[in-house]
């Protein structure tokens, strides 16, 4: 697990307008980094540099400490937002034909082609024309020309929007099986739970500049709040009473609250322990929706 | 992958997708068609010998010497029968006396005159109406060939962009990649087709018979004829690669080719007016635009020097490397505005957003 993608302060402006500001953030091979922002936050415009599709003003995107090169991006593979196969050409042929883009023997892209579309389940609709599939079969199809060149980094622009439950479930277990076997992913997606379950690391991205990035985990402990769940023997009550301790929410024995920073939470343990049994005392992890409307303010 | 190996790759899918397409195979097969036809047809109406009725013998071998199909019968009234039954064209009865229907019958009478020799100084090798009519097939084929394969490299680039494919594509091979794979396998289905029409034209002619003062003449101007076509063809590829570009959408074509549009079609009607005047055709036989069309013509009316076809390919050549370059540097400032239709202007000058 080390990093291979480098973005390093880039900037990028369309006209008068500033759309990305000191971008800067690393992706590690072997995982998955989620790329989180709202509408209009900038991270199409960061993909398509990563990708070469656009250039940067100023600032440098680098492949494992060296500048890209059209050789190292043809070991990438691209889904873009805005989704797009040839209407009339077989799903197959179509795949075959964007692996021998990206550098494959016809041998090897017709192989992994093959397996890849019964991968996805969509063997089966190998000779039909991506103009007679179903939208969410196109955009499996849409995936499979993404993965066919098993590229060392994976750019996926909101892969997830236009999937049924079943097929993100499919998609989710092969951009998995892609980074257990070394890759590294990177996507996009305002669906927060999802990223939440998929990621595991994070780039946070608002108008143009990256408000956070580094492992879930991390993450996590540095927008922890200080606050804590609590459950007891009896009637949880008297914490309302405590110094240091405003309280959240009180459901009988259950109790949420937010320690003031001067305070000692072994001290409020304690003072709980003294009054009986204690079943539960924790610090309560924020959820990824949480940290995003903290750090985006 | 070098660049080179994408261009191919290209070239392959485009080649695939059009010898599939059905409107393509059908606009194809009717052009053939046409062709085929129109050697065929004359000749097939051209019927057999006139039959004549005779009633004396002493005309049977004027008649005969003059190409026609004798028939002697017994009497005059028999003669008039057959010719009211419409079994043969005429009759020659007694006199000699030629009987008809409604039009004088010119070759029976022609074959029974004595008219004096006819020397020609200066005798054209051919049927004078030809000279018309093979200079305007010749520009109409070359002008309707290049407005629609032109059209059709537009069509695919707009395809890409409007399905979207276009950024997967540029974000796999390079730009000028995609826009050479294109140029190229059109050009080769326009040369294809072009050849596989002038080699029917030559083969029918052949076998239908013409003079041979006119294939004499025809056979240069068809070799020329060829790369003329090629490189005139090539010229406008990438400029309609470009306006392809600048359309969001197939239905932007029609204002985005607007201008290439008049670039082929102005040239192809200064031919077909001016094609009388000597010095308008001249000046036609140099000017890229028209000497694709023009250049052919002056060779086959014999009017044009030796060296005078290689001048005006040069010339062609020369504007053919300029306007892909033009061509080129809109497509790729324009490929990925795929929202609106973009105008020229901004497509020249944002081609640095592409790398």
């Amino acid at each position: 697990m080390t990093t291979v993608l480098n973005v390093d302060a880039v900037n990028r402006s369309f006209g008068d307008r500033q759309v990305l500001k000191d971008v800067s953030f690393a992706v590690e091979s072997g995982r998955l980094t989620g790329f989180v922002g709202a509408n209009g936050a900038g991270k199409t415009t960061t993909m398509r540099i990563i990708l070469g599709v656009l250039a940067a003003d100023t600032g440098t995107v680098t492949w494992r400490g060296a500048p890209m090169t059209r050789a190292v991006r043809s070991r990438f593979g691209y889904m873009p937002e805005e989704r797009g196969l040839y209407p009339k050409m077989a799903v197959a042929d179509q795949v075959v034909y964007l692996g021998r883009l990206h550098g494959l023997s016809t041998a090897d892209a017709k192989r992994n082609t093959a397996a890849l579309l019964d991968r996805l389940e969509l063997g089966e609709r190998a000779g039909d024309p991506v103009e007679k599939l179903s939208l969410g079969n196109q955009q499996r199809a849409q995936i499979a020309a993404a993965l066919v060149h098993d590229p060392e980094l994976l750019v996926l622009d909101e892969p997830f929007s236009g999937l049924d439950p079943l097929a993100v479930d499919t998609v989710v277990a092969v951009l998995r099986e892609r980074a257990a076997a070394g890759a590294a992913v990177l996507f996009s997606s305002h669906q927060l739970e999802v990223v939440e379950r998929l990621c595991d690391d994070l780039a946070i991205i608002a108008e143009g500049t990256i408000r956070a990035a580094g492992s879930r985990t991390y993450l996590r402990e540095q927008y922890a709040l200080p606050r804590y769940s609590v459950e007891v023997g009896a009637d949880a009550g008297w914490l309302r009473d405590e110094p240091g301790v405003t309280l959240v929410e009180l459901d009988g024995p259950r109790a949420v609250i937010d320690l003031d920073p001067a305070t000692d939470d072994q001290q409020v343990l304690r003072a709980a322990l003294a009054r009986g049994p204690v079943r539960a005392f924790g610090p309560v992890r924020p959820s990824l929706a949480e940290i995003f409307r903290e750090v985006i303010q | 992958m070098t660049t080179l190996q994408a261009t191919r790759l290209v070239i392959g899918r485009e080649l695939r997708a059009k010898l599939r397409d059905k409107a393509f195979i059908f606009s194809t097969v009717s052009f053939l068609v046409i062709l085929v036809a129109s050697i065929a047809i004359p000749a097939m109406l051209e019927s057999g010998p006139t039959k004549v009725a005779v009633t004396d013998s002493t005309y049977v071998e004027a008649l005969q010497r003059a190409g026609l199909e004798v028939q002697q019968v017994s009497d005059p009234a028999a003669a008039e029968q057959l010719v009211r039954d419409g079994d043969v064209e005429a009759a020659v009865v007694a006199g000699p006396t030629v009987v008809a229907l409604e039009d004088s019958p010119d070759e029976v009478v022609e074959a029974l005159s004595t008219s004096p020799p006819v020397q020609l100084l200066d005798a054209p090798p051919f049927d004078p109406a030809l000279t018309i009519f093979v200079p305007l097939l010749l520009a109409m084929l070359c002008y309707i060939t290049s407005l629609l394969f032109g059209l059709q490299i537009a069509q695919s680039v707009v395809e890409e962009k409007q399905t979207r494919i276009v950024e997967i594509l540029v974000a796999s091979i390079p730009t000028r990649a995609l826009l050479a794979g294109k140029v190229v396998a059109m050009t080769l289905l326009a040369f294809a087709q072009i050849a596989l029409l002038a080699v029917i034209a030559l083969v029918g002619t052949t076998v239908t018979d013409l003079d041979a003062g006119l294939l004499d003449a025809l056979r240069p101007t068809l070799g020329w004829f060829l790369p003329f076509f090629v490189l005139g063809f090539i010229m406008l590829a990438a400029i309609w690669a470009g306006t392809g570009a600048l359309a969001a959408r197939q239905e932007d074509l029609g204002s985005t080719s607007g201008t290439v549009q008049m670039v082929v079609l102005i040239p192809f009607f200064a031919v077909l007016f001016l094609r009388d005047n000597a010095a308008a055709l001249q000046f036609l036989s140099y000017f890229p635009f028209s000497s694709p069309m023009a250049m052919p013509i002056r060779i086959f009316q014999g009017d044009a020097a030796g060296w005078e076809p290689f001048v005006a390919l040069a010339i062609l050549a020369g504007t053919a490397v300029l306007l892909l370059a033009v061509g080129a540097r809109i497509y790729e400032g324009s490929l990925l505005r795929t929202n609106t239709r973009t105008s020229m202007a901004t497509a020249w000058r944002s081609r640095s957003t592409v790398s």
